[in-house]
């Protein structure tokens, strides 16, 4: 995991604020940029290519008071992955903090002092190990360099123990608060002359959590979620749960349809409604939206329900004119127009060999098409800011995953000058990509804007969600594959359909862009002599967006289904075809395999690693007695995939019942990110994974008739409750090696859910799923 | 005016008498413990108890709560089950987001007092009405047994 970068300065960084608190740290000089003459010669990769990049100053991150506490700044949003947790143990670590006196504080949202905040891609480990390691080992450095001033003897003789420098050779120890004042005054040291913890040396990281881990020694502390007590005691603050005396409630109308706009509002039942104080016109995007709310009429009130019974009775027509043939976007018919497309060639993004003559060759021919519908992200804690501006100055309080974006679009929407707006980052009740898009402040920030001086919270219900997502764009995929006379795969043709998310940004493209199609689609591994992948156009009708795992999903769902199928057809065991069809292990070039995103990352950090594929499917394998004797009515199905820079493979066991009864009796998770942080929350994350992916292959599905989205709540769009949630998910984590680079966690475990499920289902019944969700297929 | 005992203490509030429990809770006194996450009991976020019994307080309208005792996530480890359950969730690592949580203690509270050894049908009978997006039901499970257990053992 140690990457160099000493082609990077640390230059000009203050020796104030450290230990000094968090207020001090507004006035120091950030420093810690990639050197910039460097970045214009090469290709940008990782942390040093997104906004604001990264930022290992220790004043920024790291204060301790004299009583010895340490405060970390997180400066990523926590949605439920632990970051907040699992980079405060990097930090706990590198430095030599005792847990018992660590609290995290949440950063705002300034990527220009705390580096890139952008919490999705399931990147926050990936950028942030590094730099967080060497912001504490800097500290920890100018702690030993203060005790060795205080005892006046050479600063090799100090090293931290926890929460204290030793002096090795006599023993003698002193808090990290003793050396508060003292440390404060010290320069930060250059980053080439840092020692960083090796591996033997990690108390936190790597190691279990809770009562039941295994930390070394009998008197650690051992780390439990950072925010666990105060959720389970309900102390904890999400966003509706900011609140000020003198605040306004409003929820807002909007349209029905993708670009429509009001026609007219008769608001005067509504402001019968005790407790509704106003009724406003609020202004809407018009296509594309990107963040930009959606417009339509907001009702003000002294409290949520008042808001919400006060919209119940808004009298508002629409004028669906500006919204085009949104208006008449009906997922049923655009379905069957991407099934006939998917007949036809499409742009072609990667080919090899002579696909035809593979084709025309083959002995037997396999093909199957796919469907994987619209869905919303849907977190439990629905969207929701509150806003506050006067003075020139607006000030956000809200659970978001992309505080720059918020920044930034209510620095342009209010007109403001630059650095007059705060963004307050709650804890996040879920995020799924939907907090990536800070519409929901927007609305509030507008609102705000007409009543100065006062607190204004929108909150969104969860009609409002399923309603004005941004919608998982609704797929279809074919594919196609040609079987010599042994049943070995000679050609392989995928055509892949779905509107791509640049449709939120620009004009629609029609095709999905690089960073769509590198989402398991171009980058699959397969080692056949002749394939082809293509992709046909498809519009957008509806917001679309990013979804947790985004176009993995289909991708995934498409690819490993099919590999189960052209498997049958060949008469061979899914597994040993997969592993076939896969071929050794071996590094693939990113750059090889059609125009090249890799999630932002290095190719030579983050090749497409066969071998690392092979060891998940055959964990997963092993570990759930593959090719064991079942009874009628049971089976195991399997899929693997790589996303996010890991590493993913699941085995269900399930049956089906005569009635059509799906029971999961177990899954087997096999996961390889690299390095493990917080192996618990890695655990727990695949856990959840394999849940949700549960509820998307057997209930959830967005449809839409006139444009008009057609579940309102949770009875009609549904995903897993408790039930149809395995007894029993046995994760097994490999490769924890820290040698190579970091892989994503939040979002990779996802994808082989369903197409693993649905292969289980036909092990058991011989019923192929090729339209999610599964509903009563069964039956 | 609605007279509303809410955690032991009583609360005069001046609402309408059809204004649910929960905006009552979160909006007037300000105990943001109970969630909204639907609004029409599908998701039971929101769960409160009533005189000990497990009530989604998002449909529950304030004028049928008067001279009833009402109990939120911020005083339930007051009592033997909602104590436990806390520990046994923090032991267990359940929560992820956590938004769902403090319903599904409220909701699992309220199964320990009817039925204080569930066997895992129980419980997903029981919490079958109580959604999680992050998915930790398998863990949820756990901690309701490994709860139970300890209940057991201390009465």
């Amino acid at each position: 995991m140690s990457r160099s970068h000493d082609n990077v300065v640390l230059a000009n960084v203050s020796r104030r604020g450290f230990l000094k608190g968090i207020a001090a740290a507004s006035a120091l000089v950030i420093a810690a940029k990639w050197d910039v003459a460097f970045a214009q010669q090469e290709q940008k990769f990782g942390a040093e290519a997104m906004p604001g990049g990264w930022v290992d100053d220790p004043n920024v991150f790291i204060s301790i008071d004299e009583d010895g506490t340490v405060t970390i700044i997180n400066n990523r949003s926590e949605m439920g992955q632990g970051i907040r947790t699992s980079l405060a143990m990097v930090a706990a670590d590198e430095l030599g903090a005792d847990w018992e006196n660590v609290r995290v504080e949440q950063a705002p949202g300034d990527q220009e002092k705390y580096g890139n905040q952008n919490t999705d891609g399931s990147r926050s480990m990936r950028h942030w190990f590094d730099p967080i390691r060497r912001a504490a080992a800097s500290a920890r450095t100018m702690l030993e360099q203060a005790a060795s001033q205080q005892w006046d003897v050479p600063v090799n003789e100090c090293k931290a123990g926890v929460g204290v420098i030793v002096h090795e050779p006599t023993g003698r120890e002193i808090g990290f608060g003793n050396l508060a004042a003292t440390a404060r005054e010290l320069p930060v040291p250059d980053r080439s002359a840092l020692r960083l913890k090796s591996r033997d040396e990690w108390r936190y990281i790597g190691q279990l959590t809770g009562p039941h881990g295994n930390l070394k020694g009998d008197q650690i502390q051992r780390p439990f979620a950072i925010d666990g007590q105060d959720i389970v005691t309900g102390k904890a603050i999400y966003g509706a749960d900011v609140s000020f005396d003198d605040m306004l409630y409003a929820v807002i109308a909007r349209p029905p349809v993708y670009g429509a706009k009001v026609a007219s509002v008769d608001a005067s039942e509504a402001m019968k409604v005790p407790g509704v104080i106003e009724v406003r016109e609020m202004d809407g995007a018009g296509q594309p939206a990107a963040f930009n709310p959606l417009g339509g009429v907001a009702v003000v009130a002294e409290n949520t329900w008042a808001a919400i019974q006060g919209r119940s009775a808004l009298k508002i027509e629409w004028d669906n004119g500006p919204a085009g043939d949104n208006a008449s976007y009906d997922t049923s018919v655009f379905t069957e127009e991407l099934m006939a497309r998917a007949e036809s060639a499409g742009k072609v993004i990667r080919s090899e060999g002579d696909i035809e003559a593979s084709l025309a060759a083959a002995e037997q021919k396999v093909q199957a098409t796919y469907y994987m519908p619209h869905m919303a992200q849907s977190p439990m804690e629905p969207p929701v800011a509150i806003a506050r501006v006067s003075d020139g100055r607006a000030e956000i309080w809200a659970p978001v995953q992309n505080p720059q974006a918020a920044v930034d679009g209510v620095t342009q929407r209010l007109g403001l000058e630059p650095g007059a707006v705060t963004v307050n980052i709650t804890l996040l009740g879920g995020g799924f990509g939907r907090k990536s898009k800070p519409d929901y402040i927007f609305e509030a920030a507008d609102l705000a804007n007409a009543f100065p001086g006062r607190a204004v919270r929108v909150q969104w219900t969860r009609e409002d969600d399923l309603h004005h997502a941004y919608f998982h764009a609704l797929s279809v995929d074919r594919l196609e594959a040609g079987l010599d006379a042994s049943g070995k795969t000679l050609g392989w043709r995928h055509r892949t359909l779905s509107p791509s998310i640049s449709s939120l940004f620009t004009e629609d493209p029609e095709h999905k862009g690089a960073f769509e199609l590198g989402m398991g689609f171009n980058t699959m591994p397969f080692n056949i002599p002749s394939l082809q992948l293509e992709n046909p156009p498809a519009s957008a009708h509806v917001r679309i967006g990013w979804f947790r795992s985004v176009y993995n999903l289909p991708h995934a769902f498409a690819i490993q289904s099919f590999v189960s199928e052209v498997a049958a057809a060949s008469g061979k065991d899914h597994r040993d075809y997969l592993l076939e069809l896969l071929g050794p292990a071996r590094k693939i070039d990113p750059k090889s395999v059609g125009e090249q995103w890799n999630y932002g990352e290095n190719p030579e950090l983050y090749p497409i690693d066969v071998g690392r594929f092979r060891g998940v499917v055959e964990k997963a394998t092993a570990e759930a007695g593959w090719g064991k004797k079942l009874p009628d009515g049971r089976g195991l199905g399997l899929a693997v995939h790589q996303s996010f820079a890991s590493y993913a493979a699941v085995v269900f066991d399930v049956e089906v019942k005569d009635g059509g009864e799906l029971i999961i009796h177990s899954a087997d998770i096999a996961f390889d990110c690299g390095p493990q942080v917080n192996p618990e929350r890695i655990r727990s994350q695949m856990e959840g994974a394999c849940v949700m992916g549960i509820g998307i292959a057997l209930q959830s599905e967005i449809t839409m008739k006139e444009g008009r989205v057609q579940q309102d709540n949770f009875h009609q769009y549904e995903f897993a409750r408790m039930p149809s949630s395995p007894r029993k998910i046995r994760v097994h984590l490999i490769n924890d090696n820290p040698d190579i680079a970091p892989g994503g966690v939040g979002e990779p475990g996802l994808p082989p859910v369903a197409p693993a499920l649905c292969n289980a289902i036909y092990a058991a019944t011989g019923k192929r799923i090729r339209r999610l969700p599964v509903a009563d297929q069964l039956s | 005016m609605v007279t509303l005992t809410i955690n032991g203490k009583e609360h005069e509030l001046d609402v309408p008498g059809d204004m649910p429990l929960l905006w009552a809770l979160r909006d007037v006194v300000k105990l943001t413990g109970t969630k909204f996450g639907c609004g029409m009991s599908l998701c039971g976020a929101c769960t409160v108890h009533v005189d000990g019994m497990a009530t989604r307080s998002c449909i529950t309208p304030v004028s049928i709560l008067e001279g009833k005792s009402i109990t939120t996530i911020e005083a339930i480890g007051n009592e033997p089950e909602g104590a436990e359950l806390q520990k046994a969730w923090l032991d267990l690592g359940v929560a992820q987001c956590g938004y769902c949580q403090g319903g599904q203690i409220m909701n699992a509270a309220g199964l320990l007092k009817q039925n204080a050894n569930p066997s895992d049908e129980d419980i997903d009978n029981a919490m079958s009405g109580n959604l999680c997006r992050c998915g930790t039901y398998t863990r949820i499970r756990q901690a309701i047994h490994r709860a139970a257990d300890a209940v057991e053992v201390k009465v």
